[in-house]
C-alpha cells in the first residue's frame, strides 16, 4: 500500500538527514500533492485552497513521525464540510486566508504557498497570536479533517488513527482488545463500512 | 383553538428514564395512558460509532426541542445571567438512550443528611444557608423499587451487600439489597484492573460500578459491545437498558399506552377548583388539547420547573402548584466538576469500552468515613473509565502541553506519544440546596417558540468546595499508586451551570410549605398533578441520580395504580 511505504520512506529520510526540524516535501509526495489540487475544490476558488493546503501542512506536517493533514487530506475534509456542515465559517476562511497571504506578501514578498517551510511557520505563528480566532478555527477543522472517521473526506489511509494508535471503528470489541500490554490490530474500517448506519451530513 | 381529543386515565409529559418507566406499572395495572414527547422515535440505524457527527451536536435526527432552550446561568442574584448549553434530548427514551447508564442506589445516608448529621455531629455541621430536609422516605422503603427498575430495564453489577452479608467482590458500602444484580459487572480491562490493584495497596475496596447496560444478552437484547461511543450517543445492539427498549415497548404491547412522538407540550391545564384537566401541546403545527384525569410531568429538571411556572391560571397565578411559592427552589447542580487527570508513562490502552465500565472507590463518600475532625459534610464517589475517542484524545492533550507547541512537528510527536496516556476521573459529590440557589424564568432570553427560559441562580458553597479539594488528594494518590507520573487538578468552580445532573425545584416531602410534591410525588396543591424526575429530589448523593428518579418514578405510578380513585378524583 502506497500510504506505508510513503511512511517508511519517510522514515529513513528522516535518519538520513537526522531529522531536520523542517523537512522538504519528498518529491513523491509532491507530485502527489499537486495532482490532487488539480482535482476540482467546492468551495475554496484555487488560490485559497493552494494557502490552505499549505497552512496544514504545516499545522501536521509530514516528518519523521509519519505522513501529515495534507496526505490525510484535511484540506479536502474543509473543503467540502465548507459547503455543508460547516458552511457557516466560509466567510472566516475567505477574510483569514486572504489575510495570510497578506502576510507572507509583507514578509517576503510572496504567496504563503511560497514561502520556506520556516517563513510559513513565523507566519502562522503570527496569524496564532494576532488573530487567534481564525487560527484556532483552522487548527480545529484540520484535527477534525486528520482524525474523524474518513466518511468524512479527511483521515485518508487511516493516516490518523494510525499517527495516534487508535484502532479503529469497530461495531464490536472483545476483551483481548482492551488488554494493557497488547496492542489491538487496526480494524482498518470507517463506521458506514459496516452498512448498520444512516449517514450523516458531509 | 386546540382540537380537544378523547379523554384518557393518566398523561404523561415526557417519555424519558423517568416517564418512560412509569408507563408501565400503570398499563399493567389497566390504566389507560398517553405519552406525549417532544421527539421522535430513533432506531439503530441512528447510532452511528462516528464522533464527528456526535460533537457537532446533529444528532439526534428529528426535531429537537431543546434546541434554543437550555438554561441561563448566573451566580448571584446581582450577576447577569448568560445562556448555557445543555444534553436535554428530545425522543422516545429521552435522555436514557444517550446517558452514561451508570445505575446506583443511593446510600442510606443520603434520604437523611440532616437528621444523621445532627445525631453524629452535631446540629452546628448543618452547612449555614442550607435548606436540607430529610427524605419523606428511607432507603428500606425504595429498596424494591430499585429492585424492580434494576430488573425490569436490565442493570449489570456485583452486589456487595445482600441482606447484611458483604462481599469484597462488590462494594462494601453499598446498602443492603435484597437480591444479586439481574447480571454481572460489565468486564474489566487492563487499565481498569491496575487501578483496582493500586486502590488495594491503599487499603480501599475498589468494585465495579453498577451499569445500566446489559453485559449479556438479557430479555432479548444483547450484551455491550464495549465499542466506545456509548457517551453521548445511542447503543446499535440496545445493550443500553434505555427505556425506549425496555419499559416503553414493554407498556405499549398491553394495549393500554399509546406513544405521540414530537409533541411539544406548552401548557397543562387546569380548573377552576385547582385540579388539572389536561394538557395542550403542539404536533405537525396543529394545536391539541389532550383531557385527562391525573397529568405527570417527567421532564428534565429544566423542563419540569418551566413548565409548571409557565402554566398559570386562575387557580395558579403565579404558576401551576406554586402557591407556596416552592416551585424552582432548592434546585442546585451536581458537584461533579473539579476533576482529576493524570499521565502515565505507558500507553493505557483506553481506546475502546463505556463510561460505565470501570472501578469504583467509596471509602470517602457519603459519611462512610468519620468526619469528627473534618470542616465538611459528606463526600465523593471517585470513578475511573474507558472509552477514549480520536479527536478528544488530540484535543484533551491540550492542558498536558504547558507551554509547548500547539501545531508542528514538536506537537505532532507530542501527540503521537500521549494520544493514548492520559485519563481524568468521574468524581461526584455530596451537594446541598440553599436558600440563594433557585430557578426561575429568564426575564429576557427566550425559546424558538418564545417562552421564556430557565434560569439558574446558583453556585457552590464552602461545604461542596471543601469535598472537592478533599477528593483531589484522595484521587492523586490513587493515580499516583498505579504509577502515574504528571497530576494535574481541574480548578474547583463557584458556578453552578446548567447540568447533566440537575435535582430541585420541585422538591418531594411532607411539609407543604417547603415542597412541592408530598411524599408519594403528588402536589400538596394540585391533588392530580404528579411529578416525575430528579427535580422531586431534595439531595444528590455522590452517585448519578437516573436509578433513583427511575425508582421513585416507579413508586409514584405504583401509588397512583393503587390509589386511583382517591387521585384521579
Amino acid at each position: 500500500m502506497e500510504p506505508i511505504s510513503r511512511r517508511e520512506m519517510l522514515k529513513r529520510l528522516g535518519t538520513a538527514i537526522g531529522v531536520a526540524t523542517v523537512l522538504p516535501l519528498p518529491a513523491a509526495t509532491r507530485a502527489r500533492a499537486q495532482a490532487a489540487i488539480a482535482e476540482t475544490f467546492i468551495s475554496f476558488t484555487p488560490a485559497e485552497a493552494e494557502t490552505l493546503r499549505a497552512i496544514v501542512a504545516r499545522l501536521i506536517p509530514a516528518d519523521e513521525n509519519g505522513p501529515g493533514a495534507l496526505e490525510a487530506r484535511a484540506d479536502r475534509y474543509i473543503d467540502r464540510a465548507l459547503s455543508g456542515a460547516l458552511k457557516s465559517s466560509r466567510a472566516a476562511y475567505t477574510t483569514g486566508l486572504a489575510s495570510v497571504n497578506a502576510q507572507a506578501q509583507s514578509l517576503k514578498n510572496a504567496a504563503f504557498s511560497r514561502l520556506s517551510p520556516a517563513d510559513q511557520d513565523a507566519v502562522l505563528t503570527n496569524i496564532q497570536q494576532n488573530a487567534a480566532a481564525f487560527f484556532n478555527l483552522v487548527r480545529n477543522h484540520t484535527i477534525q479533517g486528520t482524525f474523524s472517521d474518513p466518511f468524512y473526506g479527511g483521515n485518508a489511509n487511516f493516516i490518523g488513527w494510525d499517527l495516534i494508535g487508535y484502532p479503529g471503528a469497530r461495531t464490536t470489541v472483545a476483551a483481548n482488545l482492551q488488554l494493557l500490554d497488547r496492542k489491538p490490530e487496526p480494524s482498518r474500517k470507517s463506521a458506514y463500512d459496516y452498512g448498520m448506519f444512516s449517514k450523516g451530513e458531509i | 383553538m386546540p382540537t380537544t381529543l378523547k379523554k384518557t386515565n393518566v398523561v404523561i409529559v415526557g417519555l424519558g428514564a423517568a416517564g418512560g418507566v412509569a408507563c408501565l406499572p400503570l398499563a399493567q395495572a389497566g390504566i389507560e395512558v398517553i405519552g406525549l414527547d417532544a421527539g421522535p422515535r430513533l432506531n439503530t440505524r441512528d447510532m452511528a460509532p462516528d464522533e464527528l457527527r456526535l460533537n457537532r451536536g446533529v444528532w439526534p435526527p428529528g426535531p429537537q426541542k431543546t434546541d434554543g432552550e437550555a438554561p441561563t446561568f448566573r451566580a448571584n442574584a446581582s450577576a447577569t445571567a448568560v445562556q448555557g448549553t445543555h444534553p436535554m434530548m428530545n425522543a422516545v427514551g429521552g435522555t436514557s438512550i444517550h446517558y452514561w447508564a451508570q445505575s446506583w442506589r443511593l446510600n442510606p445516608w443520603d434520604f437523611k443528611v440532616r437528621s444523621e448529621t445532627i445525631r453524629r455531629y452535631g446540629a452546628a455541621r448543618i452547612p449555614k444557608g442550607s435548606t436540607i430536609e430529610d427524605w419523606p422516605f428511607d432507603y428500606n422503603e425504595l429498596e424494591s423499587y430499585y429492585d424492580k427498575v434494576e430488573y425490569a430495564i436490565g442493570v449489570s453489577g456485583k452486589a456487595g451487600n445482600i441482606n447484611g452479608k458483604i462481599d469484597q467482590q462488590g462494594n462494601i458500602f453499598e446498602a443492603p439489597r435484597k437480591r444479586e444484580y439481574p447480571m454481572p459487572a460489565l468486564r474489566s480491562t487492563g487499565f481498569t484492573e491496575k487501578m483496582a490493584t493500586a486502590a488495594r495497596s491503599l487499603g480501599w475496596h475498589p468494585f465495579p460500578g453498577p451499569a445500566g447496560i446489559a453485559s449479556k444478552s438479557y430479555e432479548g437484547r444483547a450484551g455491550c459491545v464495549y465499542h466506545g461511543y456509548c457517551s453521548g450517543g445511542g447503543c446499535h445492539v440496545n445493550a443500553k437498558s434505555s427505556t425506549a427498549v425496555t419499559t416503553i415497548p414493554r407498556a405499549e404491547k398491553t394495549g393500554r399506552f399509546s406513544v405521540v412522538p414530537e409533541a411539544r407540550v406548552t401548557t397543562i391545564e387546569t380548573d377552576t377548583n385547582g385540579r388539572v384537566t389536561g394538557v395542550t401541546y403542539i404536533k405537525g403545527g396543529q394545536e391539541y388539547f389532550q383531557p385527562a384525569d391525573v397529568v405527570l410531568v417527567a421532564g428534565y429538571v429544566y423542563e419540569n420547573v418551566r413548565l409548571l411556572l409557565l402554566s398559570k391560571s386562575k387557580a395558579y397565578p403565579n404558576g401551576l402548584s406554586n402557591n407556596h411559592g416552592q416551585v424552582g427552589k432548592h434546585y442546585f447542580s451536581h458537584n461533579q466538576g473539579a476533576s482529576v487527570s493524570a499521565l502515565f508513562p505507558f500507553a493505557l490502552n483506553n481506546w475502546y469500552g463505556a463510561p460505565a465500565q470501570g472501578v469504583g472507590v467509596d471509602n470517602w463518600a457519603d459519611d462512610n468515613f468519620d468526619h469528627s475532625g473534618l470542616d465538611f459534610i459528606g463526600g465523593g464517589n471517585m470513578w475511573v473509565y474507558t472509552e477514549r475517542r480520536p479527536i478528544a484524545s488530540v484535543n484533551g492533550l491540550g492542558t498536558w502541553l504547558q507551554g509547548k507547541p500547539t501545531w508542528g512537528s514538536a506537537w505532532k510527536a507530542f501527540v503521537k506519544e500521549n494520544a493514548d496516556r492520559t485519563n481524568s476521573a468521574y468524581l461526584q459529590k455530596t451537594t446541598l440546596p440553599y436558600e440563594d440557589n433557585y430557578l426561575d424564568l429568564d426575564p429576557t432570553v427566550k425559546d424558538s417558540f418564545g417562552a421564556p427560559v430557565i434560569r439558574i441562580t446558583g453556585e457552590f458553597k464552602d461545604n461542596e468546595k471543601r469535598i472537592a479539594l478533599f477528593m483531589h488528594e484522595k484521587m492523586e494518590q490513587w493515580y499516583k499508586a498505579a504509577g502515574a507520573s504528571i497530576i494535574q487538578r481541574q480548578q474547583v468552580g463557584n458556578a453552578m451551570g446548567p447540568t447533566t445532573h440537575a435535582y430541585g425545584g420541585t422538591r418531594m416531602g411532607s411539609n407543604a410549605e417547603t415542597n412541592v410534591v408530598n411524599g408519594w410525588g403528588f402536589s400538596h396543591e394540585a391533588p392530580n398533578l404528579g411529578i416525575l424526575g430528579a427535580s422531586v429530589m431534595g439531595t444528590s448523593g455522590a452517585r448519578n441520580p437516573t436509578l433513583t428518579l427511575q425508582a421513585i418514578a416507579w413508586r409514584t405510578a405504583e401509588y397512583l395504580a393503587k390509589n386511583w380513585k382517591t387521585v384521579a378524583g
